[in-house]
């Protein structure tokens, strides 16, 4: 085997490794701040990838250009969803905040198969496609370019949340929402942020994934289960961890694929996960 | 003296227990008001009460003179209401600068004026040396510290404290004492829950004794402390011990 197919390999998963890290960090605030697990987020993915590719299908718009209106579109939601479903649970117990994000994932899911049908659909004719040959390793333009905007999003997020003085104010809630409140933080909305910024993220890559990936009803399935271990690799609440695992989890995919075989590569992810839980239980960049 | 605070017949119940049971009293401007109370007595569900963490069933809280019953807890505290906790509530993962420029923030959107603010915060409880530091790095008695700058960069009129005294060994005790005094003569009005009867005697301008979830007597310590209420339910007991 070539060393080329190995660059290529890496290339590959570096590149989807950061639109894995952009969905896992969204899944990640979201619990850091207020300890609710989102299991609606592949179904938030789904849905920003159909609402990318019917501003293509009905007005014609390239799904990067369209990347402002569906990222908006998905904070929108994120507040609507606090605001409607998280807020009434948040001091329920547990089991009733599952309950109420995975009712609201398989609600997602069915409503999208009722209105646009099970069929697999694509983005035809992109802005960006084809790809790139540098010193004999391909690279696929959309990739290449959905990759780069989902770090430029990364470093975004990571600006905001250390940098701005709400930034803080979210960190704040996060370590302690009763400490967060006596400070005159109002801790309900830092909430319906996190809801919005946490589904923000996922727009991007939602919006990023849609000119080169098939969008259909269940896509968001396995981009929420790798979502989930590497929030739960990097450490849960810790930004930095998502990216790491994010692009850990790419990698090791990519690579799998081409050491070993493309049909164990989620074996080999789920088995990497294994080995560092065992090792570190609250993930690589966790505490507690 | 104006009255900072007026509570009046405040009432709490939690399923069949009630924790507070018409409570009424009034803070003065610039006075140290002791509360004090066997366990369960109700003092925290007082302090959630003045504070929004919890909702009276019924009475009211009078800031100032204006009613700020049932108000959420942000709001309250941007009208001036500060509070420290019993357990103590540190942003454990930023740093001492950064933990009191939270509160700061409540004033100020400029990070820049926040940070002066916090410094100075953190000079007066005297913690500079460990700006940098993590909270979570901090002991209990420098913890009380911290939750005291925190407080005191949310420019509070009236402080809430819970224990200031609590769980920290005897040689930490003046100094804590020396700064719940220097907070008052900053001009800071302060509510203290405390065990340490001690202390409670020396620095209250009054103190009001709760039991059971009602008051049972508020007035100059001396006098409470010669309460029969007060000595068959709290001091007599501790006396006898």
């Amino acid at each position: 085997m070539s060393s080329d197919v190995i660059i290529q390999a890496i290339v590959s998963g570096l590149l989807m490794g950061l639109v894995y890290a952009l969905v896992a960090v969204g899944l990640s605030l979201i619990f850091g701040l207020m300890e609710i697990v989102n299991f609606a987020h592949g179904e938030f993915l789904m849905l920003s990838m159909f609402f990318s590719f019917w501003l293509w299908a009905l007005l014609g718009m390239d799904p990067l250009l369209s990347l402002p209106i569906v990222v908006l579109a998905l904070a929108v939601l994120g507040f609507a969803t606090h605001y409607g479903v998280i807020r009434h649970v948040l001091n329920a117990p547990m089991l009733a905040q599952i309950c109420a994000t995975f009712g609201l994932a398989i609600a997602i899911r069915s409503g999208a198969q009722f209105l646009w049908t099970p069929d697999f659909r694509s983005v035809q004719d992109p802005l960006v496609a084809g790809r790139l040959e540098i010193a004999g390793i391909f690279i696929g333009q959309p990739q290449l370019v959905a990759g780069l905007v989902c770090f430029a999003a990364f470093i975004a997020l990571w600006l905001f949340v250390t940098r701005t003085e709400t930034g803080l104010a979210l960190q704040a809630t996060a370590q302690d929402r009763q400490a967060a409140a006596v400070m005159g933080i109002p801790t309900d909305r830092m909430f319906a942020l996190g809801w919005a910024i946490g589904l923000g993220c996922v727009g991007v890559a939602g919006a990023m994934l849609s000119s080169f990936y098939f969008v259909f009803p269940d896509v968001g399935i396995n981009f929420a289960l790798l979502a989930f271990v590497a929030v739960a690799l990097g450490g849960f609440g810790s930004i930095l961890g998502s990216l790491v695992a994010g692009v850990a989890i790419g990698l090791v995919e990519s690579l799998g694929g081409v050491l070993i075989s493309p049909s164990y590569k989620l074996l080999i992810v789920f088995s990497l996960y294994f080995a560092v839980v065992l090792v570190r239980p609250m993930g690589l960049f966790g505490r507690y | 003296m104006s009255e900072l605070l007026l509570v009046e017949g405040l009432t709490k119940h939690f399923g069949g227990v009630t924790a507070n049971d018409g409570i009424s009293f009034d803070v003065r401007e610039g006075e140290i008001i002791g509360i004090i109370g066997p366990n369960g007595a109700g003092k925290s569900t007082l302090f959630d009460l003045l504070t929004g963490f919890q909702t009276p069933d019924s009475g009211s809280v009078l800031l100032d003179g204006h009613d700020v019953t049932g108000l959420r807890p942000d709001r309250i505290a941007r009208m001036g209401v500060g509070r420290t906790f019993q357990k103590l509530k540190p942003f454990p993962d930023l740093t001492l600068v950064e933990n009191v420029m939270v509160g700061a923030l409540a004033h100020t959107s400029h990070v820049h004026e926040a940070r002066d603010k916090a410094l100075e915060a953190i000079a007066f409880v005297d913690l500079l040396e460990k700006r940098h530091s993590f909270a979570r790095e901090l002991s209990t008695g420098q913890r009380k510290r911290l939750e005291m700058a925190r407080a005191l960069a949310t420019d509070p009129r009236l402080l809430l404290m819970d224990e200031v005294t609590g769980g920290v060994d005897q040689k930490t005790i003046p100094g804590l004492i020396e700064l719940v005094l220097a907070l008052r003569d900053k001009g800071i009005t302060i509510l203290t829950i405390e065990h340490n009867m001690k202390v409670m005697m020396d620095v209250s301008s009054r103190i009001l004794a709760l039991q059971f979830g009602k008051r049972i007597a508020f007035g100059k310590p001396e006098k409470v402390r010669n309460d029969p209420h007060v000595v068959d339910a709290y001091l007599g007991r501790a006396d006898a011990a």
